[in-house]
């Protein structure tokens, strides 16, 4: 079979008269961005607070962690998505949910895709700061508390500092995995760089030259994003410590 | 806002017999073929021929470097000349949404196979190998009898636990509009107008079936943990 490319459709108007289908394309880059950025920051502090509170000694946190991160896992993301979106500003007193829904269109569905990326993937961060911190050997804590520190100040500056550096490849694959799973926002309307890439497909029939340039930014995005971790890697390493990348895991 | 959870009744033979079924055929599909992909994958990163570890590995790393949604759209609009470049046709082939979705996710998750099994395999001692072949065991049954049993076990709590994932993801064809569980739930959920009561339903169901399957696995992570 042969299939007719057409490269200079990335040069051609697109139908909203925004400008041509490349600058499209990356506005949809940008869109895509902005989304895991803000959704990255949800995910890195609600999963630093969840994960540090499942190692404490107190038993109903850690149960009600417990409970967080199993629920947010295993309901798939799309489902989460929908949730957020369709089903959230419901079940809200009625003056915020019209509020939400009367939202100006970008933004309307912005919201609802950065908050559920951002749980969804705090799961996951919980789940590398529990391990990061059980990781470390008993007698830094033990130490900590011996030379006085509080049990607050022992977490902040004795054992998160450490745990922190230890799980910092896993949180690079979390990085690249929240750029990628932002793509299922475009099943809520909002047009980040996959959902362009279809809309592009259908207004322009060029279906090869859509997804292959959506690819190749995809591919370089993820590019950056570990180059840059590795620079913060190499920054923060503790000598001594080999950043060991540790057990091989499921993921998506 | 009143609710209807009369629908959930009215559709739920629906839901499970075309939707789950789907779902349930789909991920056992993808998670066989996946394995048996992803461990053909594994062994060629761990080649020392360069010509089969270099595009094994230029292969995972593209799967899993692009979106899922993304991969699903390709297979989806690739199927057609596929279908036509093996059947040697100059039509292109029609392919539905079912089958398209097969491909996919063997595909997509051949990958993701592969880095649990190549971590299998690296986790048993060279000695094995050593073993294998002082006792006159070429490269296939070395692998077949010693290495590759060894690997299955250490690794079937993650193999199973990427399983739950992957039916989680199959969830995704939603975008090219295959009825699976959720794309039931959601026809349904637009067809009556009930989109609180069916996306409440669907979620509460793939909770109930993800953690039943994630606690059965972490029971039985802990009774093979191999005793060395």
């Amino acid at each position: 079979m042969h299939y007719n490319w057409h490269w200079q459709v990335l040069l051609e108007a697109e139908p909203g008269g925004t400008g041509t289908y490349l600058q499209y394309l990356l506005v949809g880059l940008s869109w895509t961005l902005l989304t895991a950025a803000a959704a990255w920051v949800i995910a890195l502090s609600v999963g630093a607070l969840v994960g540090t509170l499942r190692t404490t000694q107190m038993k109903w946190v850690v149960r009600l962690g417990n409970l967080y991160v199993e629920i947010f896992r295993n309901v798939p993301l799309i489902v989460q998505m929908f949730l957020w979106f369709f089903v959230v500003p419901e079940l809200l007193p009625a003056a915020i949910g019209d509020w939400i829904k009367q939202m100006a269109p970008p933004w309307a569905m912005f919201w609802p895709a950065v908050l559920c990326l951002g749980i969804f993937t705090s799961v996951r961060v919980a789940e590398q700061v529990r391990a990061g911190i059980g990781s470390l050997p008993r007698g830094q804590r033990m130490a900590a508390i011996a030379t006085g520190l509080t049990s607050a100040q022992a977490y902040r500056f004795v054992i998160l500092p450490q745990a922190f550096r230890i799980i910092l490849p896993p949180l690079t694959s979390e990085t690249m995995n929240i750029v990628k799973n932002s793509s299922v926002a475009y099943t809520i309307g909002l047009l980040e760089l996959a959902g362009r890439a279809k809309a592009m497909q259908e207004f322009s029939f060029r279906v090869f030259e859509a997804f292959t340039m959506a690819t190749v930014i995809y591919l370089l995005t993820n590019l950056v994003v570990v180059l840059l971790m590795r620079l913060l890697e190499k920054k923060v390493r503790v000598p001594g410590l080999i950043a060991a990348s540790g057990p091989v895991q499921a993921g998506h | 806002m009143h609710y209807d959870f009369d629908v959930i009744e009215r559709s739920v033979g629906y839901l499970f017999r075309e939707g789950m079924t789907f779902t349930l055929t789909l991920t056992a599909l993808a998670m066989v073929g996946g394995i048996f992909f992803g461990t053909l994958l594994a062994m060629m990163r761990l080649s020392r021929f360069q010509w089969l570890s270099i595009p094994a590995g230029a292969y995972v790393n593209l799967m899993r470097s692009v979106p899922l949604v993304m991969v699903i759209f390709w297979f989806f609009f690739l199927m057609p000349y596929i279908g036509a470049w093996v059947t040697g046709s100059k039509e292109l082939v029609r392919v539905g949404a079912w089958t398209s979705a097969v491909v996919t996710f063997t595909m997509f998750e051949a990958a993701y196979y592969c880095e649990i099994m190549r971590a299998g395999i690296q986790s048993i001692p060279r000695g094995q190998v050593w073993s294998g072949y002082a006792l006159g065991l070429n490269y296939w049954q070395t692998m077949g009898k010693i290495v590759l049993p060894q690997a299955f076990r250490n690794m079937l709590p993650v193999l199973l636990t990427q399983t739950i994932i992957l039916f989680q993801d199959t969830s995704l064809v939603y975008v090219i509009s295959a009825t699976d569980f959720f794309g039931a739930a959601a026809k349904v959920a637009n067809r009556d107008y009930r989109l609180v009561e069916m996306y409440t339903f669907a979620a509460v169901v793939y909770f109930i079936m993800s953690y039943g399957l994630s606690t059965l696995v972490k029971q039985m992570q802990d009774r093979i943990a191999i005793i060395r």
